[in-house]
């Protein structure tokens, strides 16, 4: 699926953690593009490295995290080996990010409006009368009621779902081409959540950026992805059209992952259940990742790890799919979807 | 649940899993550490087997000899290779005084952190579990005993202690054992307050986890929850103030002992041995208290240095 | 949802708890002298505020809000670490409401709990055969060592855990696996109704299926009955018989579970699943309901939910709406029911498509 000019390129991203008991590989090998004014989810259970992927990408790698290799490009620029002083200007002015927790985004001691119009008048060169303004405007934006006395208040006078809302303004402050959310609406209420997801789908329409939404729940997705990057123990499983991974999903892991999920309206006994539990980064299995818990699992998924093979309209990295196997697509879906589910009641882990 | 097989838990666990995590790992990595660790056991062994490892008996009225007096160390010109670091006035050779200083001073300083610690950690519990009045209580005399410095209150408690055991003479306690206890007793008692509350911070936290939640549904008696679930889990930060405790406690026994409230000059400890060299500081005979003085500032330093490793490898946010 | 335990006559199997207009205020005043000072009233924090709910044997009860509306407090309640302000909560029969320690022990080992937080319910400092044994211990359940072990061994194959597992520290076992080993302390008194407070809320959706497998399992292996509370509203679907929605310490409306989702009447309920996010939705602007939960603290005059309510009126502001029996085993809380004002309109057109993605969120 090559794109005619990605805005964001990931090439080969690996990250890794130094420890003492050796190097871990957080992110393996893993290669995506986004478009301008895409939406690109990337789902995940915790520790599959989708909040990693993020953080390499946007430059704020805890360490001892490093990018080990790979390269990120933003409109055909490298920008994973900037020293930090551009890294920072880019992540201000091209690249917002909003993050799980809003308050640890927020400074509590300044007002918000004193923290968008520093940010403002960082990026811009507005006057301060005008970056409040412009303040005021966003927070508007938002959809913050009394903009003009709320601009002044601090931080802990604004509830969960208010202070995402300023966060997202701020990441909006100078137009950025692309916005990172990692779990934007994970610490939120449902009813909470609903609000937040239509507002970032809104602006980011509205303005055109291009967002990388990175979540566990795959409800989110569903409803603000264009297309979805679905992570396993670091690397990609699948990617493409939002539609087709939920509805048609290709990879046992995702077929499994989408079975797990109650439905309302779906009456069924028992969830389907994928057996045992995503390895630790500090014993994953040679080959394919996935292959101990894969119910379709063969020699080759033991041996050699897949690399994304193009399906449709997205791309699929198992072996099923193959075509030098000689299996068509069509037969690789139906083995896929002939998931038995008996005898495989086992304990994660 | 009286049986040895559950009453491991808690007790051995914790060290188990020291010598098997992080903490041992930091500890190897950390040069600096690892020479407090040896400087600290020297001087532990050396107080353990101080008789047998001095060269000399100080104390041993018969073998001094007023002629070895005030010897300068040996590597002076008028030194004596006998008297390594010297002779103080009345012929104790300055090495096996240290010695038996120090085994003095760890002594004290281990009874009474030992003493602040089980009161401590038993009013902070009480403290963070009970709440209420009985926290509120506690709080503010934590807070009174706070509002005096350390060496006051164990002042005024050593005063105390003195005069009830000289208006209660059917105690029948001989001078040394009477200083013995009272500077256990004022030390330890003027120290409880930051195991208490830091205890009883621990505790608020853990209490309020839904392990405990989870034992109080199976209606588990609550003095058995706090000692059996509670109290294991607030000890980390309680074996570091231990440590950084111990040589603030060999400090405030030196100075008590400075001041003359201590230990009596026929068995000196390093502080006993510091005021007496004091005197002799100004007519010339330095090595009589600059030694017990250097001997004091390594050991505290020492064991400083392993509480401050141990505060930062217990942390896991620095870690 | 299995038909079988779907369809279930609570008349022949009774009633296992009753809770009858539980009341739970805490006070979360300043204290004494701050509030002289700075001339503050009395603060109280209706917590729960007059909960009425029936659940009969082998059934599970699902209890749904947002974060703040008072269902981990019911909880909280009917295991006894709260005592209740007012109300009743009778386990079969016998009421246990407010007991002391002494006097709700015979009724604890038919009444235990699972926990949300994986990390934090089991003790980091105790071997997991230890855990699990704790209540075996407590109720004397095992004549000798040999017993306990043996039973330890059994309930943790029971959580299809190995029995070996038992010499293992908590921190050596993964989130989905902790809450196995807490499932398995909370059986092993052999208690016959579990409430379960989010007990999937901290786990990655594949742990959660399986999780909330093995509780089917059990349920129907040991007969026993759930009160489970959650805050996702398709696990809540799935795994319940009949649902209650709570809103700021109230009970809005309570019915069997395929009836609330398919025909909910309460606007808070609609609005609640209008926010699941699901396929469907893709492409497709939505608008959500606006506003926020109150702070329960200052709680709106008459419904609590007036304010965000499309439908209120003068009498919604003013006058507390009482729980109204509907046809088909139904309660619901609302003026605009009760006058017709609110018109009937079912959420899903039909109940079998298998399309709802549950949105599988964490509230505060």
């Amino acid at each position: 699926m090559a794109m005619a000019n990605p805005l964001l390129q990931v090439r080969n991203l690996v990250v890794e953690f130094p420890t003492r008991r050796g190097t871990l590989t957080a992110v393996d090998d893993i290669s995506f593009d986004i478009a301008e004014g895409e939406v690109l989810g990337v789902v995940g259970e915790s520790g599959a490295g989708k909040s990693m992927t993020g953080a390499a990408v946007i430059g704020l790698l805890e360490p001892p995290g490093r990018i080990a290799s790979g390269e990120v490009l933003l409109e055909g620029r490298r920008i994973d080996n900037l020293p930090y002083e551009k890294m920072r200007r880019i992540r201000g002015k091209e690249i917002g990010a909003i993050f799980q927790d809003p308050l640890t985004s927020l400074n509590p001691l300044y007002s918000i409006g004193r923290q968008l119009t520093e940010t403002i008048m960082t990026h811009t060169d507005m006057t301060p009368t005008q970056a409040r303004a412009r303040a005021v405007e966003l927070l508007a934006e938002v959809g913050i009621p009394a903009p003009e006395r709320r601009v002044d208040q601090y931080p802990h006078q604004f509830s969960g779902g208010m202070r995402q809302r300023v966060v997202i303004a701020l990441a909006l402050c100078v137009n950025p081409r692309l916005i990172i959310a990692d779990e934007p609406t994970t610490a939120l209420d449902v009813s909470i959540q609903a609000q937040i997801i239509a507002l970032l789908k809104r602006l980011c329409r509205e303005h055109g950026t291009a967002v990388m939404l990175v979540t566990h729940d795959m409800g989110v997705i569903a409803e603000t992805a264009d297309r979805v990057a679905v992570m396993y123990a670091g690397r990609i499983a699948e990617i493409g059209p939002v539609r087709e991974v939920i509805k048609n999903a290709k990879h046992p892991y995702t077929h499994g992952l989408m079975g797990s999920i109650p439905a309302i309206g779906h009456d069924a006994d028992r969830l389907e259940q994928i057996p045992g539990s995503m390895p630790r980064l500090t014993d994953i299995p040679p080959g394919c990742a996935f292959n101990p818990r894969c119910l379709h699992a063969f020699d080759r998924c033991r041996r050699d790890r897949p690399e994304l093979i193009a399906v449709d309209d997205g791309q699929v990295s198992c072996w099923l799919y193959d075509t030098a196997a000689g299996r068509t697509t069509a037969e690789a879906k139906a083995i896929v979807a002939s998931r038995s589910g008996t005898a495989m009641e086992r304990a994660d882990g | 649940m009286a049986d040895a097989h559950t009453s491991a838990p808690g007790l051995l666990d914790p060290l188990r899993r020291f010598l098997d995590g992080d903490v041992w790992a930091s500890f190897k990595r950390s040069p600096v550490t690892v020479g407090a660790a040896a400087v600290t056991l020297l001087y532990f062994l050396a107080a353990a087997f101080g008789p047998w490892v001095a060269p000399h008996d100080p104390f041993d009225l018969a073998k001094l000899d007023l002629l070895d007096s005030l010897i300068p160390p040996a590597w002076m010109a008028d030194g004596d290779p006998r008297f390594l670091l010297g002779t103080d006035d009345q012929g104790r050779d300055m090495l096996s005084a240290i010695i038996y200083g120090s085994r003095v001073s760890l002594l004290i300083g281990f009874a009474s952190v030992l003493l602040s610690m089980v009161l401590g950690i038993a009013l902070g519990l009480l403290s963070g579990f009970v709440g209420g009045a009985v926290d509120a209580f506690i709080m503010r005399m934590a807070e009174i005993q706070l509002s005096f410095p350390a060496i006051l209150v164990a002042l005024l408690i050593n005063g105390v202690v003195i005069g009830y055991f000289k208006t209660h003479p059917e105690w029948q306690v001989d001078q040394v054992t009477l200083a013995y206890v009272v500077l256990v007793l004022s030390i330890g008692l003027s120290n409880w307050v930051q195991y208490a509350r830091t205890v009883r911070g621990s505790t608020l936290v853990e209490r309020g986890k839904e392990y405990v939640q989870a034992a109080h549904v199976i209606g588990i008696h609550p003095a058995k929850i706090m000692l059996r679930h509670i109290l294991p889990n607030v000890m980390g930060p309680v074996l570091v103030i231990a440590t950084i405790q111990l040589a603030l406690a060999v400090i405030a026994e030196a100075t008590l002992s400075f001041l003359g409230v201590g230990v009596p000059p026929t068995e000196p400890s390093l502080g006993t041995l510091i005021r007496v060299g004091n005197d002799y500081l100004f007519s010339g005979e330095w090595w009589i208290t600059i030694f017990p003085g250097a001997a004091l500032a390594i050991l505290v330093l020492a064991v400083n240095l392993l509480g401050d490793w141990l505060r930062d490898a217990l942390n896991p946010k620095l870690r | 949802m299995a038909e079988a335990a779907k369809i279930h006559d609570p008349a022949a199997s009774g009633t296992v708890l009753k809770v009858a207009g539980l009341k739970r205020y805490f006070d979360v005043s300043a204290p004494w002298l701050n509030r002289v000072l700075e001339r503050q009233p009395r603060q109280i924090l209706k917590a729960v505020d007059g909960i009425d709910l029936e659940i009969a044997r082998g059934e599970t009860f699902g209890l749904v809000g947002e974060s703040g509306c008072g269902k981990s407090t019911v909880a909280r309640l009917i295991v006894g670490l709260h005592g209740p302000t007012a109300g009743s909560i009778e386990l079969e029969g016998r009421n246990i409401a407010g007991l002391s320690r002494k006097q709700m022990a015979p009724v604890r080992r038919r009444l235990q709990m699972i926990f949300q937080d994986p990390y934090a319910s089991l003790n980091p400092r105790w071997r997991v055969r230890d855990i699990v044994a704790e209540p075996i211990r407590a109720f004397g359940l095992a004549s000798d060592k040999a017993a306990v072990e043996r039973r330890v061994g059994e309930l943790l194959e029971q959580v299809r855990l190995n029995p070996r597992d038992g010499e293992k520290f908590p921190h050596e076992f993964s989130g989905g696996q902790r809450q196995r080993i807490s499932i398995a302390r909370a059986l092993a008194s052999n208690p016959e109704f579990l409430v379960c407070d989010e007990p999937t809320s901290a786990l990655d959706v594949s742990v959660q299926a399986q999780i909330l497998n093995l509780m089917r399992d059990l349920q129907r292996d040991l007969g026993l009955t759930y009160l489970f509370i959650s805050h996702n509203l398709a696990v809540v679907y799935h795994i319940s018989n009949r649902v209650g929605v709570m809103y700021l310490g109230k009970m809005v409306e309570q019915a069997p579970s395929r009836t609330l989702f398919t025909t909910p009447r309460h606007p808070y309920t609609r609005l609640l699943l209008d926010t699941i996010p699901d396929l469907d939705m893709t492409g497709r602007e939505r608008t959500p309901v606006g506003g926020e939960v109150p702070n329960p603290i200052n709680p709106p005059t008459g419904c609590s939910f007036h304010p965000r309510c499309p439908f209120a009126n003068e009498r919604c502001r003013v006058e507390s709406p009482r729980a109204l029996a509907m046809p088909g085993n139904a309660t619901v809380a609302c003026h605009g029911v009760e006058e017709g004002r609110v018109p009937e309109e079912p959420v899903l057109a039909a109940p079998a498509v298998p399309e709802g993605l549950g949105g599988s969120v964490h509230d505060g």
